[in-house]
């Protein structure tokens, strides 16, 4: 089962956000409600698996010297076709993500995983990678909008959850809301690993 | 020239939509740099200059060679019928215009001045994936802004960023001395800071200027 092994490790025990802290800007601008969250993981999911392929395909060709324009052209090109899709077949949620679609290029998850591993790794082990990275992003993503949503807006997935005389916590769907919930995520995701590391 | 309207995009980038309070571009190294207040400003300032530089290339490029405008180089030059649209590559341009730029602060740095350099150190070539600066030039070509409003909105923007590194610096430099209980230490306590300062800053929302 190592397929599965090498997919579940980029979920929890390597998670890019949780563990590596790193994309964090989308992770925490997008995620004030859950649709937004996936639609925003599973964009930077395809994005990070092609670029990833590509990359693993062409690592022998590319000069080391030149190698980081080189990646972020291709993750630039996989970025401009996921905009364009986005924008023909769910306007919606395009408009609400916003810039953030174009921005999934400086995303550093994924130059991250193109320069630590698709450059030196095969094609087969970079498609593993990046689709355990993506759901990884997304996982986290997922967590964080599903706080976010259900106390700061009172529903999930749109649906209302706690009936009317529910007052929601405004706090929590703005900016600073994101800070404070990612900063008690990570607090957590702390606490368990010294508690594993104590056993 | 409009002078009150460059005054209120310069207010808007640097207090309203701060870029990490509230438009939460630019965190990582917010986080990664923010450790120092030496480095903090070095970072400030390299930012600050790419953010500028940045807006206004980005703004000739946008108009020269990708926006359907009259200037368009491809229609003043090859007699095409009608200017063409390659607003679809704005992403992919513009990424490499500021890996350009990057490169350059880079070496000007470096030679100039090689404390800080060292300083830095990998945060400078990560500029290139600090989302402020790609953010910036797509906030400009969506908000239609002209070349000085560009380069203005930019820089306010650099001076934004360089307020919240310095603001946090300030406070991580006495929180090395706070008792902090063991699973907050580092990033989650800094986010949480982070998260009290943007509260602060959401009152400037609040802010009308006419």
């Amino acid at each position: 089962m190592a397929f599965f092994s090498d997919i579940t490790r980029g979920i929890y025990e390597d998670n890019p956000v949780l563990k590596q802290a790193l994309g964090l800007c989308p992770t925490l601008a997008v995620s004030s409600s859950v649709s937004n969250g996936i639609g925003m993981g599973l964009a930077a999911t395809f994005v990070l698996v092609c670029s990833n392929v590509l990359i693993a395909m062409i690592r022998k060709m590319v000069p080391d010297k030149i190698r980081i324009p080189i990646y972020i052209v291709v993750i630039a090109t996989f970025v401009t076709i996921i905009d364009l899709a986005m924008a023909g077949f769910v306007p919606d949620l395009y408009k609400r993500l916003g810039i953030f679609v174009p921005l999934i290029v400086v995303n550093c998850i994924i130059l991250g995983r193109a320069e630590a591993f698709a450059g030196k790794n095969t094609v087969w082990a970079s498609f593993k990678d990046g689709i355990g990275m993506g759901l990884g992003f997304t996982f986290a993503l997922l967590v964080i909008s599903t706080i976010r949503e259900i106390i700061g807006n009172g529903t999930f997935l749109g649906i209302p959850l706690f009936g009317a005389g529910f007052e929601p916590v405004m706090f929590f769907a703005l900016a600073p809301g994101a800070f404070v919930t990612i900063g008690f995520i990570l607090a957590f995701v702390t606490w368990l690993d010294h508690r594993k590391g104590a056993k | 020239m409009d002078f009150r309207m460059l005054l209120i995009i310069a207010i808007g980038a640097i207090f309203i939509n701060n870029f990490i309070f509230s438009r939460i571009l630019g965190t990582c190294p917010y986080v990664g740099v923010s450790g120092q207040l030496d480095s903090a400003i070095g970072m400030g300032v390299a930012v600050t200059f790419v953010l500028t530089m940045a807006s206004a290339v980005a703004y000739v490029v946008y108009t020269w060679l990708l926006a359907p405008t009259q200037v368009n180089i491809f229609y003043t030059l090859f007699g095409l019928k009608k200017p063409p649209d390659l607003t679809f590559l704005n992403t992919i341009v513009f990424i490499l215009v500021i890996a350009a730029l990057v490169q350059f602060v880079e070496m000007v740095v470096q030679k100039t001045s090689p404390s800080l350099y060292k300083s830095l150190g990998i945060y400078l070539p990560l500029i290139t994936t600090n989302c402020a600066v790609l953010g910036v030039t797509l906030i400009n070509v969506n908000e239609k802004y002209d070349f000085v409003e560009c380069s203005v909105h930019g820089f306010a923007a650099g001076i934004g960023f360089t307020i919240a590194l310095v603001l946090m610096a300030g406070i991580r430099e006495k929180l090395q001395l706070a008792d902090v209980p063991k699973a907050m230490r580092g990033l989650p306590i800094t986010f949480i800071m982070a998260g009290l300062i943007a509260l602060a800053f959401l009152g400037f929302s609040g802010l009308k200027i006419n």
